[in-house]
């Protein structure tokens, strides 16, 4: 068993709404509006719709988007668990239902208003001790300390990987630079046309020091995704499909999204190691095949920590290979093209699916010339795509 | 008249109230499988070591080492002063806890500072452990 689903499904079709502070209408109607745009993408009727995935922290309500956009038969339906860590499980989920012959056209999606919504970000008490599949549970053990927000959590892992790594703000800084270069050239980010120098993100204020400033951070953006997925045998149909190379998720033990601490060295991301075994493992991808890769940086340490844990270089040594300019245009590893979760906004993880499949059709804003690979991980779940 | 304690309690469920309601006394305690013997934090309900479902609590020595911190300055509520100085400590019973570094000057908290446990109250009557540097100073 290797773990991974490969060449099973593609990517048909891509949509979106406009990303913005605040969208004036609800997750449900953002969802079938980026639905809506993806169908039309992909040259498919809404009738011919019968998968449905989301993955959890979704506000959304299958029942309430299948009577707005009007899919008439819905034979099978999923939310992979682990909220933004699960993002690229919809891929998974996607792709084993049609390769099982469960669905034919299944739509993955994501809407969120975490601008102008329930933000992620702000520092509230929960009364319950369980998290409704949303993979904080541990976050139980946390309120009573003030450890509130994803910020806080993920902030013990970051300090002790600086520890272990010799990492600095000021490396976290660089890559954060690079993800702002991107977001700046993109119209549709959050900080397009809004560059930063290393001094900028050395002047932005602390959330979690040492490690975590402001501009560490996700920026909390409206605005939906959604991505339709069929088998490969069906996809030569659409304009431009792009094929599921492959599409993995692991879960270790002892480890949630970002508030479970337990683990005995929080500066390796262990799930991470998993899914990249899972993915460039024996027959599967190799990682120098990999020509462009959007990594989950809700904050800039775990970007660091996914680099070294998905193997692109060794243990501590992410700083330098960020140093290098790899992450940047003409780099070993151009990243987050987008401008990231930082820079273009946090659609929950999705975004970043949406810009790997930009890249393979030609169509980004800082398109990597001749990209025909491209890797997207979410720390526990990841894919490999590939131009069709 | 002094103030209520504003720090939010433990919310209570059927694996984790032994922890939380030693503590209210007073006690830091540790879950401890009576079949095979291993220690586990977070409690569970079934040791996932030999599957027994007989668990009992373990009285700790209250000593440990910070394995890693930090200062959280944003976004802030209004039951903590801040920065609050978030922490791991490893136990010397070798589980880890979620807690705050209290009685020190924030900036001196480091990553393997031997501290020991104290107890703060909160809101609603409970207490929780907290850590201050070991051997007072």
């Amino acid at each position: 068993m290797t773990g991974r689903l490969a060449d099973a499904a593609a990517i048909v079709g891509l949509g979106q709404t406009e990303f913005s502070k605040a969208a004036g209408r609800s997750e449900t109607q953002l969802a079938a509006e980026a639905i809506v745009s993806a169908l039309a993408d992909a040259g498919l009727p809404v009738s011919a719709v019968d998968g449905l995935v989301s993955y959890t922290i979704d506000p959304v309500e299958e029942i309430e988007l299948v009577r707005s956009i009007g899919a008439p038969l819905l034979r099978w339906s999923s939310r992979a668990p682990y909220g933004g860590g699960g993002s690229q499980g919809v891929l998974l989920h996607a792709a084993a239902a049609v390769a099982a012959g469960v669905a034919d056209v299944v739509v993955a999606y994501r809407a969120v208003k975490a601008r102008s919504g329930a933000r992620f970000g702000r520092a509230e008490v929960s009364g319950r001790a369980t998290s409704s599949h949303a993979g904080t549970t541990a976050g139980q053990w946390c309120a009573p300390y003030g450890v509130l927000t994803p910020a806080s959590w993920m902030s013990l892992d970051a300090t002790r990987y600086m520890h272990v790594s010799g990492a600095t703000s000021e490396d976290f800084g660089r890559a954060v630079v690079q993800m702002r270069a991107y977001a700046a050239a993109n119209p549709n980010a959050h900080f397009a046309g809004r560059p930063i120098t290393l001094a900028d993100h050395q002047a932005s204020r602390w959330i979690a020091e040492p490690c975590i400033r402001l501009f560490d951070c996700c920026q909390e953006t409206d605005g939906a995704v959604a991505l339709v997925i069929t088998g490969a045998d069906r996809a030569a149909d659409s304009r431009a499909p792009v094929a599921v190379a492959a599409a993995a998720g692991a879960g270790v033990f002892e480890e949630e999204i970002a508030s479970n601490h337990y683990r005995p060295d929080l500066s390796v991301m262990d799930s991470s190691v998993a899914l990249a075994g899972q993915l460039f493992g024996a027959g599967g991808v190799a990682r120098d095949e990999i020509d462009v890769a959007m990594i989950y940086d809700a904050f800039s340490p775990i970007l660091l920590m996914q680099l070294e844990s998905l193997g692109f270089c060794a243990r501590g040594e992410a700083k330098d290979f960020v140093a290098d300019g790899n992450l940047g245009p003409g780099g070993l590893l151009p990243c987050n093209t987008n401008g990231g979760l930082i820079g273009e906004g946090y659609i929950h993880g999705l975004n970043l699916t949406g810009e790997a499949v930009r890249q393979l059709r030609g169509e980004s804003s800082n398109q990597v010339d001749g990209a025909t690979t491209a890797l997207v991980t979410a720390s526990r779940t990841g894919v490999v795509l590939r131009r069709g | 008249m002094t103030a209520p304690p504003r720090r939010p309690p433990p919310v209570l469920t059927d694996d984790n109230e032994g922890f939380w309601t030693a503590a209210r006394d007073g006690r830091l305690v540790v879950q401890r499988c009576r079949g095979c013997g291993a220690r586990h934090h977070p409690p569970r309900p079934m040791c996932p070591e030999c599957h027994s479902v007989d668990l009992g609590w373990e009285e700790a020595a209250g000593t440990g080492v910070v394995y890693s911190y930090a200062l959280l300055h944003h976004p802030t509520h209004p039951a903590f002063e801040y920065p609050v100085v978030a922490a791991l400590v490893d136990l010397d019973e070798g589980v880890r806890l979620v807690t705050n570094v209290v009685g020190v000057d924030p900036h001196e908290v480091a990553i393997g500072m031997p501290v020991e446990v104290a107890f703060e109250p909160t809101a609603d009557g409970f207490a929780v452990p907290v850590f201050g540097r070991r051997g007072g100073g």
